[in-house]
C-alpha cells in the first residue's frame, strides 16, 4: 500500500501562519545568504555578528535604525496600498526624491524666512504632492494606455535621480558648499526636531505610524478599501461588481507616491538639511521599502515592524561597508534573497500538504 | 550635420545597441512562452561580472563570454523554479532577482574595481566586405559578438516563426491549456524558454564588461535591463523588430557622449533614454491594442494542470 503527498489549497491562511511562516523563510534566507558569503570567502557568523551588534546592539545603533525606520515605514505603508490593488508602483525611490526636492523648493527658495510652524507643514504638504504627481503620470499612463507600470515607475526612478543630480551640481548648487555638489543648508525653522541627541526626526516618525493606523483603517472599513481588496483578489469580479478600476489605479498610486515623497521630505529637512545627491539622500529606501510591504503581507500595521527589521539591516549593512569594506550593494543580496523566500512561502502557506493512502477499491 | 559625423555615429550605435540587442532577444523567447520575467537587469549584471572575473583569471574572453551565458542561465533558472513550478507571483520574483543580481555582483566584483582586463575580443574586418567604403565599417567591421548578436535575430526569428518549435513556443504563451492537451510538455517549453532568456542576458551584460567598456564598474548596466524589457514590447515579441529598438537606443547613448561637449548638463542627457523609454513603450502599447497583436495571452499568467 502506497502513500501519496498532495497539496490542498487552505481556505483560509491563519495569521499565525504567516508569521511562523515569515520567520522560517527569513531564517532560511538567512541561511542562503550565509551560504553566498562563505562561497566568496567572508565568514558567515563574522559578518552577521557585525551586522548585528551595529544595528541592535548599542543605543547608537538602535537610534540609527530607528532613522532608517522612518522613510521605509512612511514608504512601506503606501506600497501595501498599491500592492494590495494588485497595482505595482515600483517606483517609490523616486517619488521619495521628488518630495526631497519639493521640501528642499519650499526651504530655500519659496518660503525661507518662513516661521517653523509653517514651514515644515507646507514641506510635508508639498513633499506629498510632489511623491504624488510623480506617481500619478505613470499611473495615468496605466489607467489611459494600459502601458505596464513596473517599467515607467522604474524609469522615474532614474529620471528623478538625475534630475536632483542635476540640480545640486547646476542652478541648486549652494554658493558656501566649496564645490561639494550640495544645495544650501535649510534654515534652521525647516529643520525638524530631533529626539535627545539622536538623529531620530521624531514629527516624521509620528506621522509615518499614523499614515500606518489610517491606511490600516481605511483599507478594512471603508467603501473605498473594500474596492481596492476586490480588486486585488479577483480583478474579474471587481469588473463585474461595477468597481471602476481607474479610481482605484489612481487614488492608491496617489496615496503611495505622496508617502515617499512625504519620507523624502524627512530625510532632507530631519537628517541631511540640504539636498545632496541622489545616492547621498536614500539609501535606496524606496526599493527596500518593497520588501519592507511584502514581508508585512501587505498589512500596513505589520509594515511597521518590518520596516523597524529593515532599518536595522541598512544599519547592519552600513556596519559592513565601513568594517569590511563591502558595497553597499550587499544589502540588495539580503533584499532579494529575502524576497524570493517571501514569495516562496507565501505559495506554500497556500497549502496544506495532505499525507493520505492509497484507496485500494479502485 | 557633416554626413561624415552622422555615419561615424551611426556605427557606433551598432555595439551601444548589441547588450540590449541580447538581452531583448532573450526576453522575447522568455514572454512568448508566457514567462515575464523582470530579473533582466540582475542576470545582465551578473553576466557582467562572471565574464569579467573569468577573463581576468583566464586571459581567455571567450571562456569569460561562455561562463556569463551559463550563469545567466542559472539566474534565469531561479526565476523559472518559483514561477513554473511554484507558480508564484512572477512580478515580485522577477524583482527579486534583480536585486539578487545587483547585490551579488557587488560583491563578487569587489575585487575587480579598477583591474584593467588582460585580453580582449577581437575585431573581425571581414575581407572584402570591410573593405567597401561607407558599409564596410557600418557592416563589416566589428566584434564577433556583434555578428553573434545578428545571427540570433535571424535564427531566433526564423525558429519563432517558420518552424514547428516555434509555433509549440507561442501556442504555450497563448493558451498552454491547448498546447498541453495537444501533448505539448507546458513547463518544460517554459522552463526551456526561460532559461535561453537567462543566457542571452548574460551575454548582454558580458557585452558590456569585456567589449564595449571594457572594465567590471558596479552596477554598470544602469537600467540597460530594464530598457531590454520595453524593448521586447516596443518590438512586438519579435526578434525582427528587436533590432530596430536596440539600435535605437544604441544610437541615443551615443548621442548622449556627442552632445555633451556642446555644454549640456550631463544628468539632463542621462535622462534621455529613460524617457524615450517611457515614450516607446507608450507608443508600442497603443500599437499592440489597435491591431490586437502581439502580446501571449498568457503572459504572467501561471499554468497550473487541470484534473484529467
Amino acid at each position: 500500500m502506497g502513500r501519496r503527498i498532495r497539496f490542498e489549497k487552505r481556505a483560509v491562511v491563519s495569521p499565525t501562519v504567516s508569521v511562523v511562516a515569515n520567520l522560517v523563510s527569513l531564517i532560511l534566507a538567512l541561511l542562503v545568504i550565509a551560504l553566498v558569503f562563505r562561497v566568496i570567502g567572508l565568514n558567515p557568523w563574522e559578518v552577521y555578528r557585525r551586522m548585528f551588534s551595529g544595528a541592535f546592539g548599542s543605543k547608537y545603533g538602535l537610534s540609527e535604525t530607528l532613522v532608517k525606520t522612518i522613510p521605509l515605514l512612511m514608504a512601506g505603508v503606501g506600497l501595501a496600498l498599491a500592492f494590495r490593488a494588485l497595482v505595482w508602483n515600483i517606483g517609490a525611490e523616486g517619488q521619495l526624491l521628488m518630495g526631497a526636492v519639493a521640501a528642499t523648493w519650499v526651504a530655500l527658495f519659496a518660503m525661507p524666512n518662513a516661521p517653523a510652524w509653517i514651514l515644515i507643514p507646507t514641506m510635508f504638504v508639498a513633499g506629498f504632492i510632489a511623491g504624488a504627481i510623480w506617481a500619478i503620470i505613470p499611473a495615468f499612463l496605466k489607467a489611459k494606455y494600459e502601458t505596464n507600470e513596473v517599467i515607467t515607475t522604474l524609469m522615474m526612478v532614474y529620471i528623478a535621480e538625475e534630475f536632483v543630480n542635476y540640480l545640486v551640481y547646476g542652478p541648486w548648487k549652494g554658493a558656501a558648499e566649496w564645490g561639494f555638489p550640495y544645495s544650501d543648508k535649510f534654515p534652521d525653522a525647516a529643520q525638524l526636531p530631533l529626539w535627545g541627541t539622536t538623529r531620530v526626526h521624531y514629527p516624521t516618525l509620528i506621522l509615518a505610524i499614523l499614515a500606518a493606523i489610517v491606511v490600516y483603517f481605511m483599507v478594512q472599513r471603508t467603501r473605498w478599501g473594500y474596492e481596492i481588496r476586490v480588486t486585488g483578489e479577483n480583478p474579474t469580479a471587481a469588473r463585474y461588481a461595477g468597481i471602476d478600476s481607474v479610481k482605484v489605479i489612481l487614488t492608491v498610486m496617489l496615496i503611495s507616491g505622496g508617502l515617499a515623497g512625504m519620507a523624502g521630505v524627512g530625510e532632507v529637512a530631519g537628517v541631511h538639511h540640504r539636498l545632496r545627491v541622489a545616492q547621498g539622500i536614500s539609501a535606496g529606501y524606496g526599493f527596500t521599502a518593497i520588501i519592507v510591504a511584502w514581508l508585512a503581507r501587505l498589512n500596513p500595521l505589520g509594515v511597521i515592524v518590518t520596516a523597524f527589521l529593515f532599518g536595522g539591516l541598512l544599519v547592519g549593512g552600513d556596519t559592513l561597508q565601513v568594517s569590511l569594506q563591502l558595497p553597499v550593494a550587499t544589502i540588495d543580496l539580503f533584499n532579494g534573497v529575502i524576497l524570493f523566500f517571501i514569495l516562496a512561502s507565501e505559495v506554500l502557506t497556500r497549502y496544506k500538504i495532505v499525507w493520505h493512502a492509497e484507496d485500494l477499491s479502485t | 550635420m557633416d554626413v561624415h559625423v552622422f555615419w561615424t555615429a551611426l556605427i557606433a550605435a551598432i555595439p551601444a545597441g548589441t547588450p540590449y540587442l541580447f538581452a531583448t532577444l532573450g526576453e522575447i523567447y522568455a514572454e512568448r512562452s508566457g514567462i515575464l520575467n523582470l530579473g533582466v537587469e540582475g542576470m545582465m549584471i551578473m553576466g557582467a561580472v562572471t565574464a569579467f572575473g573569468t577573463t581576468l583569471s583566464t586571459g581567455n574572453p571567450w571562456l569569460g563570454v561562455l561562463a556569463a551565458a551559463i550563469v545567466g542561465g542559472l539566474m534565469a533558472s531561479i526565476h523559472a523554479f518559483i514561477s513554473i513550478t511554484l507558480r508564484a507571483n512572477q512580478t515580485v520574483s522577477g524583482l527579486a532577482l534583480t536585486m539578487f543580481g545587483l547585490g551579488l555582483s557587488g560583491l563578487i566584483g569587489r575585487r575587480y574595481i579598477g583591474t584593467p582586463l588582460p585580453a580582449r575580443l577581437p575585431r573581425w574586418h571581414i575581407p572584402v566586405l570591410g573593405d567597401i567604403p561607407l558599409l564596410g565599417p557600418l557592416f563589416f567591421q566589428h566584434d564577433p559578438l556583434v555578428y553573434l548578436s545578428l545571427l540570433l535575430v535571424l535564427v531566433m526569428g526564423f525558429i519563432l516563426f517558420y518552424t514547428r518549435p516555434g509555433i509549440t513556443i507561442r501556442s504555450v504563451g497563448e493558451s498552454p491549456a491547448t498546447a498541453d492537451a495537444m501533448g505539448v510538455n507546458v513547463f518544460l517549453v517554459r522552463y526551456v524558454c526561460t532559461i535561453i532568456g537567462g543566457m542571452l542576458a548574460g551575454l548582454g551584460g558580458a557585452y558590456l564588461s569585456v567589449v564595449y567598456t571594457p572594465a567590471w564598474i558596479e552596477g554598470m548596466t544602469a537600467g540597460a535591463g530594464w530598457i531590454a524589457i520595453a524593448l521586447t514590447i516596443f518590438a512586438l515579441w519579435s526578434p525582427f523588430r528587436a533590432l530596430l529598438g536596440a539600435y535605437l537606443f544604441g544610437g541615443v547613448k551615443v548621442l548622449q557622449y556627442r552632445l555633451q561637449p556642446l555644454g549640456i548638463s550631463p544628468n539632463l542627457l542621462n535622462m534621455l533614454p529613460f524617457v524615450l523609454t517611457i515614450v516607446v513603450l507608450l507608443a508600442a502599447t497603443g500599437e499592440v491594442q489597435r491591431k490586437r497583436i502581439g502580446m501571449p495571452a498568457a503572459l504572467g499568467i501561471p499554468y497550473e494542470r487541470g484534473e484529467k
